[in-house]
């Protein structure tokens, strides 16, 4: 296979200094190729499983951005008539004496918390995280494929079903659970508590069961692959930051899931078998119920647990794709390398000893809270540090504004605005007033929602050509850059006024209070924001899918002159990524502009009398 | 499943497969000791009737530190060769490890209806069952790794290749790591009076 008719440069280096590990002398391509199914579905390639999660996750996305449309409607136009979109949504639209449609109560809390649930796991976990660690993870560090094929695909697969049962749950008579994505008891744990308290909650609960089980086979296997396979000379310390980021993810998947499973057991227990860990002197339509003695705090922190390092399983992978993307747009190492290590390593740490600042508001003792307030604003301190980092990347760089660029700054600017709002919020005096209300909203969605997708985008950008081996329009990537830039700040700025005001969260409509009944405008105004970034994205989607088909070929393997070990695969990958031998490493990834040259790829052993940076 | 790069791997001194063991005990360990804080949680909180652990959870104990031994020394005597002894001991950690689990069931009715506090009478109770159960639930996975290492004692010719000395090394660590998880339960449960 070595033999192909013309050598690039990368290849010759690779014969020359790489090693033998005798890979395609047995023939592993052909049962990984053999025939449709081995290829395309039930794939054990990291690259292929890598499209996978990423095609699911933008299915995903496209039903959770779907249903928050439809929520802001409500919010935005609480008196329109919806009778429109009665042929998709049936008897959750009901339909007046006048003839005016409007959206069910139970079903504007079924939306939102679908909408939650699917853009926090669906989206931002599996999506992000399973799509780039499968596909950079073996790439970058010199892989042929992970430590286990087998349970990679298992994990894929595994996400499958958990999304084929949530969206299964979509179609019950009684809907969807419908009592927020954090699922609190008493709603989650008493099967009469709410329509979706029925069948929707289990089927919930079985698709997050499933959910976690994915997690956990991807993360071993992430784990595992980075400790392990690294090729010759990749050292840790020579790990491009996208790997370490995935890496600490991995540790923390691993870590917080299963306190989840405990969580939802618990909470199944109550709801099945009589148990009352959760539940406490509840009146059911004028009914005691025999729950009595549980705590629904106790679920609380099982919840948070998970919780608070699940949003930094979120955003990790997306800080580590920004500086990748940043530093090779820059055509500058990134700045301070060990610095950004360690503020993972910090942050990852940090996040499991955070968890209560969700629970300032929950009858959490006041002395407890402290311990939580000083933790969660040293957090900010290695949040400070990359954001520092990345700054001074960008300063006097000979930056090129690609999509994959432009999304990466845009990540620094949504990840500043929503991590001061984090500060706020992170004082238990302050939080009195803005907990459960749209400050919070708007924290989250800008410093998570938004960053995390503009980190996926600068992700997607970049490595489409490795992926389909072809490029993205770039044209329509600047529109969707600035469209959902400007657009999403139209939308979650006025939130932050809102919650200041003390609009709380999770309402059906606001028009009936006179409090709040003046930020109807503001209100409108934001749903249309909300319609116009919809719009862009569907933009994107369409770039996406028309690119991988008809998108501007890649001529070199190395389109954007960067020094990571994926670039020096051929154009086609193959299943065992290089054809030949393995290449070995003599460098870390950011040799830019190092000594006049504009790169210098990881395989390029030092020169005479060269000193190795750090 | 064969780990698709055999050559890369054997350059590092552990296994993947066997890291990869020793990760998913971590995040088993995990589940235990949220579920096991959830419990001080829940306790500090009142309304929590005490009991002592019953007397069924000792043999359970005296079972599984048994089948610890016995699956030790049927993976020295796979090395040395001698197969009998091997399959010998083999066969009783099977024993154990179905005597552990009757014992735990016993326990459980032990305290449905000795003690008298049946699933979902008082939540210190039900802590006790639900961990019990979890772990139970991860020893049925031991057992029918039991059943393919016995299935290769009776099945294979016996010769002691690198193969199957990691399987067998991987299922040890295994059935060793449930050992551990039910005396950090038992501890735990004597120590916080349940
Ligand atoms: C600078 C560091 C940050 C601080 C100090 C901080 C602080 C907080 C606090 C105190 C809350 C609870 C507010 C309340 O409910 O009253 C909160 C909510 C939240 N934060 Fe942050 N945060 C920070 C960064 C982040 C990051 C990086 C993410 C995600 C990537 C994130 C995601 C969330 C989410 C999802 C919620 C709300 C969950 C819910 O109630 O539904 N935060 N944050
Ligand atoms: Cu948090």
């Amino acid at each position: 296979m070595a033999t192909k008719s013309v050598l690039a440069p990368e290849d010759i280096l690779i014969e020359e200094l790489g090693y033998e590990d005798h890979f395609h002398e047995h023939h592993e391509d052909d049962k990984y190729r053999s025939n449709f199914f081995s290829t395309y579905i039930f794939s054990m390639d990291h690259k292929m499983i890598a499209k996978q999660f990423l095609v699911t996750g933008i299915f995903w996305a496209i039903i959770g951005a779907g249903m928050s449309i439809i929520f802001r409607l409500q919010l935005g136009f609480p008196e329109e008539n919806m009778a429109w979109i009665k042929p998709l949504l049936g008897k959750w639209i009901v339909v007046n004496d006048a003839g005016i449609g409007s959206l069910a109560p139970e079903f504007y809390y079924a939306l939102v918390t679908m909408h939650g649930t699917i853009l926090v796991f669906f989206v931002l976990t599996a999506g992000l995280s399973g799509t780039f660690s499968n596909l950079l993870i073996p790439l970058q560090i010199g892989a042929r494929d992970m430590a286990s094929p087998m349970l990679n695909m298992m994990s894929y697969w595994f996400f499958f079903l958990a999304g084929l049962i949530m969206f299964l749950s979509l179609f019950l008579s009684t809907g969807p659970f419908s009592g927020g994505w954090t699922a609190y008891p008493p709603l989650s744990a008493l099967p009469q508590a709410s329509d979706g308290s029925a069948g929707g909650m289990t089927m919930w609960v079985v698709s997050l069961a499933f959910f976690v089980v994915s997690v956990l086979l991807g993360g071993i296997n992430y784990i595992t692959t980075v400790l392990n396979m690294r090729t010759k000379g990749m050292t840790m310390w020579r790990l491009p930051l996208t790997i370490w980021a995935f890496f600490v993810t991995a540790i923390l998947g691993l870590l917080s899931f299963p306190v989840l499973l405990s969580g939802l057991l618990l909470t199944m227990c109550d709801r099945g078998l009589g148990t009352s860990f959760y539940l406490s002197e509840i009146f059911i339509g004028g009914q005691a119920l025999d729950h009595v003695g549980g705590s629904p705090i106790l679920y609380q922190h099982l919840f948070w647990f998970l919780g608070h390092p699940e949003v930094y399983i979120i955003i990790l992978p997306a800080m580590g794709l920004v500086s990748e993307v940043m530093s090779v747009h820059a055509r500058k190492p990134i700045f301070g390398y060990k610095a950004m290590v360690y503020s993972i390593l910090a942050i990852g740490f940090l996040s499991f000893i955070v968890w209560a600042h969700h629970m300032f508001m929950s009858g959490v003792n006041p002395f407890i809270s402290n311990f939580f307030v000083i933790f969660t604003l040293i957090i900010a301190v290695p949040s400070a540090v990359k954001v520092f980092n990345w700054i001074t990347t960008l300063y006097g760089g000979n930056i090129r504004f690609t999509s994959a660029m432009l999304f990466s700054i845009g990540f620094v600017s949504m990840f500043i605005s929503g991590g001061l709002t984090g500060i706020f919020l992170g004082n238990s005096a302050i939080d009195i007033q803005m907990h459960d209300t749209y400050f919070v909203v708007a924290h989250f969605h800008i410093v998570m929602g938004i960053a995390a997708f503009f980190g996926m985008f600068a992700g997607i950008y970049n490595w489409f050509p490795k992926m389909y081996g072809r490029f993205m329009n770039e044209t329509l990537g600047k529109i969707h850059f600035w469209g959902t830039l400007i657009g999403s700040y139209a939308i979650f700025w006025p939130l932050h006024y809102l919650g200041m005001a003390g609009v709380p969260r999770r309402y059906y409509r606001f028009d009936s209070f006179d409090t709040f009944s003046h930020f109807a405008t503001l209100n409108k105004f934001v749903t249309i924001a909300a319609i116009v970034v919809f719009a862009l994205q569907i933009l994107f989607v369409i770039n996406f899918f028309y690119s991988i088909y008809k998108g501007k070929k890649m001529t070199t393997r190395n389109p954007w002159k960067a020094n990571t070990l994926e670039w020096t695969t051929p154009i086609d990958t193959g299943h065992g990524n290089w054809p030949g031998k393995i290449p070995t490493v003599h460098r870390w990834a950011y040799d830019y502009g190092k000594d006049g040259k504009d790169f210098i790829s990881q395989i390029k052993p030092l020169e005479e009398g060269e000193v190795e940076v750090h | 499943m064969e780990l698709a790069i055999k050559n890369q791997s054997t350059r590092n001194k552990i296994h993947p497969k066997k890291f990869a063991l020793y990760a998913s005990c971590a995040s088993i360990v995990m589940l235990f000791a949220s579920l096991s804080s959830g419990f001080i949680v829940r306790q500090a909180q009142g309304n929590w009737v005490e009991f002592g652990i019953p007397n069924m959870f000792y043999w359970s104990t005296a079972c599984i530190l048994g089948s610890s031994l016995t699956i030790f020394l049927s993976y020295t005597f796979f090395k040395k060769n001698a197969t009998s002894l091997y399959k010998l001991f083999l066969v009783a950690t099977l024993i154990l490890a179905v005597g552990f689990c009757v014992s735990q069931y016993y326990g459980w009715l032990e305290i449905k209806e000795v003690i008298g506090l049946p699933l979902g009478a008082n939540p210190s109770a039900d802590f006790v069952y639900v961990l019990t159960m979890l772990h139970v639930a991860h020893v049925f996975g031991g057992v029918i790794v039991l059943f393919t290492a016995l299935f290769h004692a009776f099945y294979l010719k016996h010769r002691v290749t690198k193969t199957r000395l990691l399987r067998f090394e991987l299922s040890m660590i295994y059935w060793h790591f449930v050992d551990f998880v039910w005396i950090y339960l038992l501890i735990f449960f004597i120590y916080n009076q349940s």
